[in-house]
């Protein structure tokens, strides 16, 4: 679904991303996860092509991604931290959004409706809290049905039972509807029923791709905390 | 597009400051009429304000604006949008607003105060120069992401071609007027196009007979149709590179 082919990226002199191969494809939970600056962020900015990258690295459903937009249809996108304009009503957002995606005809309003959006319509995105801002943004990411979704760090800030809520949803999205969902987390305990394969990034490159059950069998543990924490204390002591 | 131009033109009418914006408009317009009586010296008052104002408010409204708008931008880039799409959405919603503000702002004056084609021209040269100069804001508020660098740069635009650059020509022409220069201060001056538009301007007026040696040079030039035609198409040109220069830009950006 999604091939990335020896991703660079630099900024400035810095370079980010020094070299990423991953193939990611439709039913996987894929969980992005890595230290401060690994570079999780930069590679989803370059997947949503809002950050650019040279023709060839990046192709989705066999496209390359280059100076494309059509392919974000099938994408939907939770922000790390969602902002909108302040004097902007949510009613206005969604119908603004619908408008733009005129072509499609039936929406995702599970989420929706869970998280009570209709009840804010009439405020301010200026007035809401943090929280309430990650609750439009992921109805939002779900509303057009996409085959991919990209979330950074959407627990973040959402309450336990908001939290929850998200996670029967992805999980529902993952098995049921055999969809791509790429989450970045350092929250891991979130991540527990939701990720089928993990990728390790460290600065900025893949230190391991694993597979959960590879990953369990390797490690005999049954928190993704532990395993990971048992499968890096392998590694340095290997190495 | 279409969808995105009407949400951001409501967006800005909802804007307070476009309305003080109106209303300083046409107080200075009505006030110079009750001032000044009619005619010629009203459109003088009124094109010297245009330089003043068109070009600053341009430059730093659009350029607050955009940096304001920049996580809405990145919701859109969300959508399956074209960068393109949505820099000229943004382009042209400014453009719609602030060059009917203009338009309406100095157009009720002007209509009041008689003045016939001449009005008109500098109203049409006014909406180029509006044009222009939201160009330039977007340009530099691409190019610099940092927001006070991008403000600091479009007021020295402002700058330079409201003051800097008459200072320069004058500069020029003080120290080689033993020397047949007329031509190439006409060339000159298309390299500014405020210069460029008030020109076009005075000439259709009697104040061009004050102008001396140069002036007729000048009056060659800009009061036949073709010359009037080719220094609107010079302004064109000054609102159509800078806007493709940023569409170019703006595609290769890192959001």
């Amino acid at each position: 679904m999604i091939t990335i082919n020896q991703l660079h990226k630099t900024f400035g002199r810095q370079e980010v991303l020094k070299g990423i191969d991953l193939y990611f494809s439709a039913g996987e939970g894929l969980a992005l996860i890595g230290p401060n600056g690994s570079g999780k962020t930069t590679l989803i900015k370059c997947l949503l092509g809002l950050n650019t990258v040279q023709p060839g690295l990046i192709q989705f459903n066999g496209e390359d991604i280059y100076q494309q937009s059509a392919y974000r249809k099938n994408i939907g996108y939770m922000p790390q931290i969602s902002r909108f304009p302040e004097q902007m009503r949510v009613k206005e957002l969604f119908a603004l959004m619908k408008s733009i995606r005129a072509e499609e005809s039936t929406y995702d309003l599970e989420l929706f409706e869970a998280f009570e959006i209709e009840a804010l319509y009439q405020k301010k995105m200026g007035l809401l809290s943090g929280g309430m801002r990650q609750k439009v943004s992921a109805a939002l990411a779900f509303l057009f049905h996409p085959d991919v979704l990209i979330l950074d760090e959407p627990t973040a800030g959402l309450d336990p039972v908001s939290n929850e809520i998200l996670k029967e949803k992805l999980r529902k999205t993952i098995h049921n509807e055999n969809k791509l969902v790429l989450i970045t987390s350092h929250v891991l305990n979130d991540l527990d029923d939701i990720a089928s394969r993990l990728v390790y990034l460290m600065e900025g490159r893949v230190l391991f791709d694993k597979q959960l059950t590879e990953l369990q069998a390797e490690t005999s543990e049954n928190r993704l905390n532990a395993m990971i924490a048992t499968f890096l204390r392998k590694q340095t002591s290997h190495g | 597009m279409g969808k995105i131009i009407q949400f951001l033109a409501t967006d800005l009418f909802k804007n307070k400051t476009i309305f003080l914006y109106l209303l300083f408009l046409w107080v200075t317009g009505f006030g110079l009429i009750s001032l000044q009586g009619q005619g010629e010296k009203i459109l003088l008052a009124l094109l010297n304000i245009s330089i003043l104002v068109v070009p600053m408010i341009c430059l730093v409204f659009s350029i607050i604006y955009f940096y304001n708008m920049y996580e809405f931008l990145l919701l859109l880039h969300a959508q399956p949008l074209a960068r393109s799409t949505l820099l000229i959405s943004f382009y042209t919603s400014l453009s719609l607003v602030l060059t009917g503000v203009y338009l309406f702002g100095l157009g009720l004056p002007l209509y009041f105060s008689g003045a016939g084609g001449e009005g008109l021209l500098l109203l049409l040269t006014g909406s180029l120069w509006n044009l222009i100069f939201i160009g330039l804001a977007l340009l530099m508020a691409i190019w610099a992401s940092d927001r006070t660098k991008g403000m600091g740069f479009s007021l020295l635009i402002w700058v330079y071609f409201v003051l800097l650059f008459d200072g320069l020509v004058l500069l020029l022409m003080y120290n080689f007027n033993e020397y047949p220069i007329e031509k190439l201060v006409l060339y000159i001056s298309f390299l500014n196009p405020l210069d460029l538009g008030r020109i076009l301007v005075l000439m259709q007026t009697d104040a061009a007979a004050l102008m001396g040696y140069t002036g007729a040079v000048f009056q060659q030039v800009f009061t036949e149709n073709w010359g009037k035609g080719l220094v609107l198409v010079l302004l064109l040109l000054w609102a159509l590179i800078p806007f493709s220069v940023s569409i170019r830009w703006f595609n290769k950006k890192d959001l």
